[in-house]
Formats: C-alpha cells, sequence, structure tokens
C-alpha cells in the first residue's frame, strides 16, 4: 500500500498532465465517433444508431462544401498576404535601427493584445461608412490584418537568432548583396517564415469572430457550423471535422518521419 | 549599379562622393519600404477603424437618417448601466477559466517538458492536433459530453457533485448545460492550448541541472518547484495568463453555445447590438470600453509582474 502511494506521489505531476490531455482530445474522440451517427432529428447530439452514410456523402449538405471551400480560398490568401507584408516588417524590425521602432512594435504587438470583438466590430463600422460591399474581399482583408502580427512575431524571432557572421562570411566570398540574401538569408529565415505561414492559415481557416462581422451574407466554413447550431447540425461537420484532424496529423507523422530520415542519412 | 564602397580607393575622392552619399540615403530608407506595405495594412484596417469606433460611440442617429457625431456622451452612462451585469460576467468567467487553464496547463506542460522523455514529440503533437478540427464543431461537441442525462451528467449527479455545485449556484438542478459551469468549462477547454504552449516554451528552457542543484542542496521536490522551477517559469505563465484571458473575455461563442441567456457574455452583447439590432453606437461604447478595461488590466499586470520585454 505504501509502495502504492510512493508511487502515485512520485508521478502526480504525469497523471494529472495525462488528465488534461484527455480532456483536451476527448471533444476530438466525440466528433469521430458521432460522425457515423445516424441522428433521428435534425441535431446530431444524441446516438442513435451506426452509419457511414455522412462518410460516403460529405458533401450532401446543401452550401456545406461550398463553405469549406471558400474557406480555404480565404485562408490561401490570407496566409500569403500575411506572410509576404509580415516578413518584410519582421526584417525591418530585426535587422535596422530607426527612429519608429517602439511605434511599430506597438502597432504589432496591439492586435494580439485586443479582443476579436473590438477588432471586429471596429472594422465591420469602418466598411459600413464608407458603403463597402461585406464578402470576400472584407473577409480577406480583416484576415490578412489579423494574421500579420503572428508572422511578424514568427520570423522575426528567428532572423534575430541568426548569427550575423554567416551573412559577413557569404560577402567575404564575394557574393552580392542579392546572392547573400537568396543563399544564406532567406534559407535560415525559411522554418520562421513557414511558422508564421502555417499559423496564419490556420488562424484564417478557423476565424469566426472577425469573419461574423465583416462577412455579410457570405458563408465560411465556421459560419456554417455556427449556422448549422441554431438549424440542425448535419453528420458531415463532424465528417468534415474528423478528416481535418486525420489529415494534419498524417503531416506531422510524415514531416517526422522526413526528419528523422534526413538526420540518420 | 556602381560599385561604390566605402573602402574603395580613394583617387579622386570629390568625384564619388555624390553616389556614395545617394546610396546612404537609399540604404537609410529602406527599412521604411520594407514597412511600408504591412504598417499601412494595419494603419488603415486597424487603428484608424478604433478611432473610426470611437468617433462611432459618440454618434446619435439612426440607419434610415445616418448618424451624426454629436458628443452623445449618454450612450457610455447608458450602455454601462444597462449592460453591467454581462461586463462584471466576462471578467469572472475568463478569470476563472484562466485559472483553470493554469492549474489544468501546468502539470502537462510540466510533463512534457521534464518527464516525457521520447514521448515528448508525441504529446506535442496530441496538444496542438486538436486545433485542426474547427474550433466550433469542438465546442458543439461539449454539447454532447454535457448532455441532460448523459453519462458525465449522471457520474456527476451520483456523486452528489451537482449538489454541492448546484448550491454555489453555477449549475442548475441536473443540468450542466445553459449553467455557468457549461460556459467555463467550454472557455477553459478553448483557449488550455494558448496557456500550455507558453508554459512549455518557458520550462523547457529551465536548465535541469538546477534541479539536481537544488535537490543536493537538500531541497524537497516541492520546495525545488516553488523555488526554483516556478520563478524561472513566470514569462510562460504571464503570456500564458494573457493569451487565455485576453480572448475569454471577449468571446461569444461558448456563452451562445453552451450558455442559456443567464450567462451572456459582454461579446454577446456587442454581437446582437451590431448585427441584429443595428445599434452602433451602444455596440462602438460597449466595445471601447471593453478595450479600454483590457488594456488597462494587462499594462497593470505586465507592470506588477516585472515582465516588460514580454512586448
Amino acid at each position: 500500500m505504501t509502495a502504492l502511494t510512493r508511487w502515485i506521489r512520485r508521478n502526480l505531476v504525469v497523471i494529472a498532465g495525462l488528465g488534461t490531455l484527455a480532456y483536451l482530445i476527448l471533444p476530438n474522440v466525440v466528433v469521430l465517433v458521432f460522425s457515423f451517427n445516424k441522428p433521428n432529428g435534425r441535431f446530431n447530439y444524441q446516438w442513435q444508431r451506426f452509419s457511414t452514410d455522412a462518410w460516403t456523402d460529405p458533401c450532401g449538405v446543401a452550401d456545406l462544401c461550398g463553405s469549406l471551400s471558400l474557406s480555404l480560398k480565404i485562408a490561401v490568401w490570407a496566409t500569403i498576404g500575411a506572410t509576404v507584408l509580415g516578413t518584410m516588417i519582421a526584417f525591418a524590425l530585426a535587422r535596422y535601427r530607426f527612429r519608429a521602432r517602439p511605434a511599430v512594435n506597438s502597432l504589432i504587438f496591439l492586435p494580439m493584445a485586443m479582443p476579436e470583438v473590438v477588432m471586429a466590430a471596429s472594422l465591420a463600422t469602418l466598411f459600413l461608412n464608407m458603403g463597402v460591399d461585406f464578402g470576400f474581399w472584407t473577409i480577406l482583408i480583416a484576415h490578412i490584418m489579423f494574421c500579420l502580427s503572428f508572422v511578424v512575431t514568427a520570423v522575426k524571432a528567428r532572423v534575430m537568432s541568426m548569427d550575423p557572421r554567416l551573412e559577413q562570411a557569404a560577402q567575404d566570398l564575394y557574393a552580392s548583396p542579392a546572392q547573400t540574401f537568396v543563399r544564406v538569408t532567406l534559407p535560415i529565415a525559411a522554418p520562421g517564415i513557414a511558422a508564421g505561414a502555417l499559423l496564419s492559415f490556420a488562424l484564417s481557416f478557423d476565424d469566426f469572430i472577425i469573419t461574423n462581422f465583416n462577412a455579410g451574407s457570405t458563408v465560411t466554413f465556421p459560419m456554417f457550423v455556427w449556422g448549422s447550431a441554431q438549424r440542425g447540425t448535419p453528420v458531415q461537420i463532424n465528417v468534415i471535422g474528423t478528416a481535418m484532424f486525420a489529415v494534419a496529423v498524417l503531416c506531422v507523422l510524415v514531416g517526422q518521419l522526413a526528419g528523422a530520415r534526413r538526420k540518420r542519412s | 549599379m556602381a560599385t561604390v564602397t566605402p573602402d574603395a580607393p580613394p583617387a579622386d575622392a570629390p568625384v564619388q562622393q555624390a553616389p556614395v552619399r545617394r546610396t546612404a540615403v537609399r540604404k537609410r530608407l529602406v527599412p521604411y519600404w520594407l514597412l511600408l506595405p504591412g504598417i499601412l495594412w494595419l494603419l488603415v484596417f486597424f487603428a484608424a477603424p478604433l478611432v473610426y469606433q470611437a468617433s462611432t460611440s459618440v454618434q446619435t442617429g439612426s440607419l434610415e437618417e445616418g448618424f451624426k457625431v454629436t458628443w452623445h456622451l449618454q450612450t457610455y452612462g447608458d450602455a454601462l448601466s444597462e449592460y453591467y451585469p454581462q461586463f462584471l460576467r466576462s471578467v469572472l468567467y475568463a478569470a476563472t477559466a484562466t485559472v483553470l487553464c493554469l492549474l489544468l496547463g501546468y502539470p502537462l506542460a510540466y510533463l512534457i517538458a521534464f518527464r516525457a522523455g521520447r514521448w515528448r514529440n508525441l504529446l506535442m503533437v496530441l496538444v496542438i492536433a486538436p486545433f485542426f478540427t474547427s474550433f466550433l464543431i469542438r465546442t458543439l461537441a461539449w454539447k454532447t459530453i454535457l448532455s441532460d442525462g448523459g453519462p458525465v451528467v449522471g457520474a456527476l449527479g451520483s456523486l452528489h457533485v451537482l449538489d454541492v455545485t448546484g448550491y454555489l449556484e453555477i449549475t442548475a438542478g441536473q443540468r450542466v448545460l445553459a449553467t455557468p459551469l457549461a460556459v467555463v468549462c467550454g472557455l477553459t477547454y478553448n483557449f488550455l492550448p494558448f496557456m500550455i504552449l507558453p508554459l512549455y516554451t518557458s520550462l523547457e528552457r529551465i536548465d535541469g541541472r538546477l534541479h539536481e542543484a537544488a535537490g543536493d542542496l537538500y531541497a524537497r521536490p516541492v520546495t525545488t518547484f516553488r523555488k526554483v522551477t516556478f520563478p524561472l517559469s513566470m514569462p510562460g505563465v504571464v503570456a500564458g495568463t494573457l493569451l487565455t484571458f485576453i480572448p475569454a473575455s471577449g468571446d461569444y461563442i461558448n456563452a451562445e453555445l453552451l450558455g442559456s441567456t443567464d450567462q451572456k457574455m459582454i461579446g454577446n452583447v456587442i454581437q446582437s447590438q451590431f448585427l441584429r439590432v443595428l445599434d452602433y453606437p451602444t455596440a462602438a461604447a460597449l466595445s471601447f470600453i471593453l478595450m479600454a478595461a483590457i488594456l488597462a488590466m494587462v499594462t497593470v499586470y505586465i507592470r506588477k509582474s516585472g515582465t516588460e520585454d514580454l512586448v
């Protein structure tokens, strides 16, 4: 008995940590299980019986796959926009001393320290008063705006930790500034840029609050899910959710395996 | 391009001076050219709207006749007196969720940083992977988990937990859904990864030899944690609490999906004023108050915790 209590006391943090992990994973398990449900009513909240209907017909609900492809399209463009603009700002902040630095730093930090609903409402007020039509473009503009800061933070950290002697060495070996940038600086900064881009994609794809205010009658995937919570939740959204989860885990695993193999060879 | 470098032989110096100065000026302008498009984007679509919103909050009018700036500060008074319960509730729910995130997230971050060994990468993937299922779908899953008469509610009921929570008025009868408990549970769940990741980053940086040193100096594990590990993880704690509290205080999704009308937070009010009632001045005033309150709290908090290098 004392051995058991001693074991528990020694591994208390492990037990608590795994408990938290279970709390984090549980909803995903529910989403997976309920993607095989065949609900009686319009809502997919209670287990009825097993069925693969939703998996064989994922686009069987009106507007679902349309909203999904719109979300992907917006996420791709928002990622490109935010990554290009954010990387430029990050290089300026990491490499140059200039007078407006503190002001620029706070302008980058503020969007991350602001509740989304505040940004959402104020941007929508602006669009409304300028008479802009809400839709694809207003969503894209908003997404680039809130993804920018995250790209800047990710890239800046990477560029700041870069050894400046590497670039000096390239120049000593007669590389032109352009060659140095393409052959040395960019490859070293690449993981930061990739991290920023991935984060942008995830943030944009899954954004609801800012899109809710700035979409007008355009329906992105999160907007579709939100609407379905009122109208009736089709099983297909669980299928999409599970598929996205599986694709993401697969990508991570492939990346890890590729990394491990490269390390070995 | 003229190859004018500072260490070029000064054969005819006066002639070369002009191009040198021009490249110097051009070089000084480089950061501004790099900044220009991105900063312009933030100024036009982030900063300007905030200013514009401040002006909207002191306008009066209607959708048909248009709104005019009349310095109608009464909007703020009315908004505060009508919606202060939602404000207080937002702060209370967000603070509770933040504390719960810290209590739940710390052991997991600690486990991944110090005890996971070769499982570390797998555990990290498991923390991040749920993100890839849209958070709205996962929040809806809580409706199933906490459903009336479901296994969770049944277990809590038979353990008499619901009697205690009912007495504390965080649940109602034999229900968990549509109570404060459900909303706080959803908020905690949704923002937990934002707590775990910064905690992990700061824990992972701690030199393991410090733990050994503390042990060698006869510190018990608890003392080592209190005097060494926890203080060194403070940057992560500060960053994590901010990343949790700020979005949680403005959230309206959990209250809408898991709560009832008695759990509405300030985000719900802003959303419905803006998108349903179309009372833009009130929505603007409310979000301006929320922004000011958050910025004030964050500033004080960062000062107090002494990690200003966070920004």
